[in-house]
């Protein structure tokens, strides 16, 4: 074999000859004058560079990198609280604008129904706060036309929507459950409340309290829950009346309703969410 | 080989005595998203587990029966809200990352570098058995060899899949039609989980081969420049 023949390539692409430098791949920005050609002739022509210029190149181009540091803000304790309230509240604003009041949470039949027994119970102080039904009204106050006490008897005379939906808690786990009630948007303009107003507060009988963005107090699905499993809420699920959400988390679906307010001012947005929970938590 | 070659010398007087060889390997904007995306990843993922944590199973709660324990040590966040706050917040650096990542990869013509196609498939049995059955070390052609392409496009496909099973979790009312791709909202949360661990696989995989191929080889990712590249 003659040695200056080229031996036959292995295949797949040429070595590249070092001088051609692939137009795809960008280079660093090299100062002209760094860069000489080599002065030895028999070798191929490479660009060569000293080595003290090598050095503050390669400083420059780690400094460069540098601002991937700023991320570290999130590790330091004065900032942190603040950055990640920031970070979640972000998150709420995105989720308020992904939200659409004409897009249903999905409704299953009655065969995927999770059993009554197996429907989780979440109290956030006891179980019962032991509601006295004879006496129960919801409160209703702020801008609404007809303020004052409403008795069950009145929100059940409002057309009942009854919906098998998925019922999902921040822990992680989810049941689908069956839930009977009034829309709130019906009990709302009942009441002649002022719908251009930004919130809805709650307070319970267990001093548990919530908000609900306008928005989402007018979505078809979200009920002044008084039924589950066709039967009238039991004292552990929330009687005589809760919310149900479902394009909201759980806790947002607050038990034991006791007073309604509709309001542009929020003091307190819920309890974990004062905890430092997601305030919007759409799903 | 990929950008510039060059070599680096010291002249002392008349005389010019090459030193070493250099090549630049990895662009600013790679450099930049490889280490935001670490940073954040770490960040996604032990504030993930944290959040697994709340309640470590994919079945019902009533009875409820636990898949792991992980440790909260080696967690991110302290506690479920804790967890969230720090899962809903990197969240978007992650995403913003891979997005500018992907972008940068696409419009610069990068990609051929990373992107695993058919040409690399004869590649791959070769490496296989240089890497893990001590066979001779296949000439390299270009800067990635195959399993290096195969590992990081699959890196790439695992990322955005964390990011659309997420999604279908974080949103599965706005995003139904996301969860019904998945299987439905349960197959989503299951697959978010099975997504990191095969994420963590990749990572693990990953350090391995950093820490074996050198010192010089991992400073390229900080400078761009691989100094004495062993081709």
């Amino acid at each position: 074999m003659e040695p200056e023949n080229d031996k036959p390539q292995a295949g797949g692409p040429k070595r590249e000859d070092p001088k051609t430098v692939d137009p795809n791949m960008a280079a660093p920005e090299l100062e002209e004058s760094k860069i000489k050609e080599s002065p030895v002739r028999l070798k191929p022509v490479q660009p060569v560079m000293n080595a003290r210029q090598f050095s503050r190149v390669s400083r420059r181009e780690l400094l460069k990198v540098a601002p991937v540091l700023a991320l570290g803000a999130f590790a330091i304790p004065r900032f942190q609280d603040s950055l990640l309230k920031k970070g979640l509240g972000f998150s709420d604003w995105a989720s308020a604008r992904l939200f659409r009041r004409a897009h249903l949470a999905q409704t299953f039949a009655d065969a995927d129904l999770t059993p009554f027994e197996k429907f989780p119970i979440n109290g956030y102080d006891v179980e019962d706060p032991g509601v006295i039904f004879e006496n129960w009204t919801l409160t209703v106050s702020g801008a609404v036309q007809k303020p004052g006490d409403y008795k069950l008897e009145q929100i059940q005379l409002l057309p009942r929507v009854r919906q098998n939906t998925r019922h999902v808690c921040v822990e992680g786990w989810d049941v689908i459950g069956r839930f009977g009630g009034a829309r709130l948007a019906d009990f709302l303009a009942m009441t002649g409340a002022d719908t251009s107003a930004r919130f809805i507060t709650v307070a319970c009988a267990d001093d548990y309290y919530e908000s609900l963005d306008m928005a989402t107090a007018l979505h078809p699905q979200t009920l002044l829950c008084y039924e589950m499993y066709d039967q009238p809420l039991s004292r552990k699920h929330g009687a005589p009346l809760r919310l149900n959400i479902p394009t909201k988390i759980g806790y947002k679906q607050a038990k034991y309703l006791t007073d309604l307010k509709v309001t542009n001012v929020l003091e307190k947005v819920g309890y974990w969410e004062d905890q430092g929970y997601s305030e919007f938590y759409g799903l | 080989m990929s950008g510039t070659a060059i070599d680096i010398v010291r002249t002392t007087g008349e005389n010019s005595e090459t030193v070493a060889r250099a090549v630049y390997e990895h662009p600013l904007m790679v450099r930049l998203c490889h280490w935001a995306n670490a940073i954040s990843l770490f960040v996604m993922v032990g504030s993930g587990l944290q959040i697994f944590r709340a309640f470590p199973s994919f079945g019902a709660k009533i009875p409820q029966k636990d898949l792991l324990n992980w440790p909260k040590s080696f967690a991110i966040g302290g506690w479920l809200g804790g967890a969230l706050q720090w899962h809903l917040t990197f969240m978007w650096i992650y995403i913003a990352t891979g997005l500018v990542y992907l972008g940068y990869q696409i419009f610069s013509g990068h990609y051929r570098q990373v992107l695993f196609t058919r040409r690399d498939i004869p590649g791959v049995w070769p490496m296989v058995k240089h890497y893990f059955f001590f066979g001779p070390k296949p000439e390299a052609h270009e800067a990635y060899n195959p399993l290096q392409k195969q590992a990081y496009t699959a890196a790439i496909g695992l990322g955005v899949l964390s990011v659309a099973t997420g999604l279908a979790v974080w949103k599965p009312v706005q995003f139904s039609w996301l969860a019904r791709l998945m299987g439905g909202f349960h197959w989503a949360r299951f697959l978010h989980f099975l997504v990191m661990w095969a994420i963590l696989g990749f990572v693990f995989g990953h350090l391995v081969m950093v820490v074996l191929h050198g010192w010089s080889n991992f400073v390229s990712m900080l400078t761009g420049w691989k100094k004495d590249p062993d081709y």
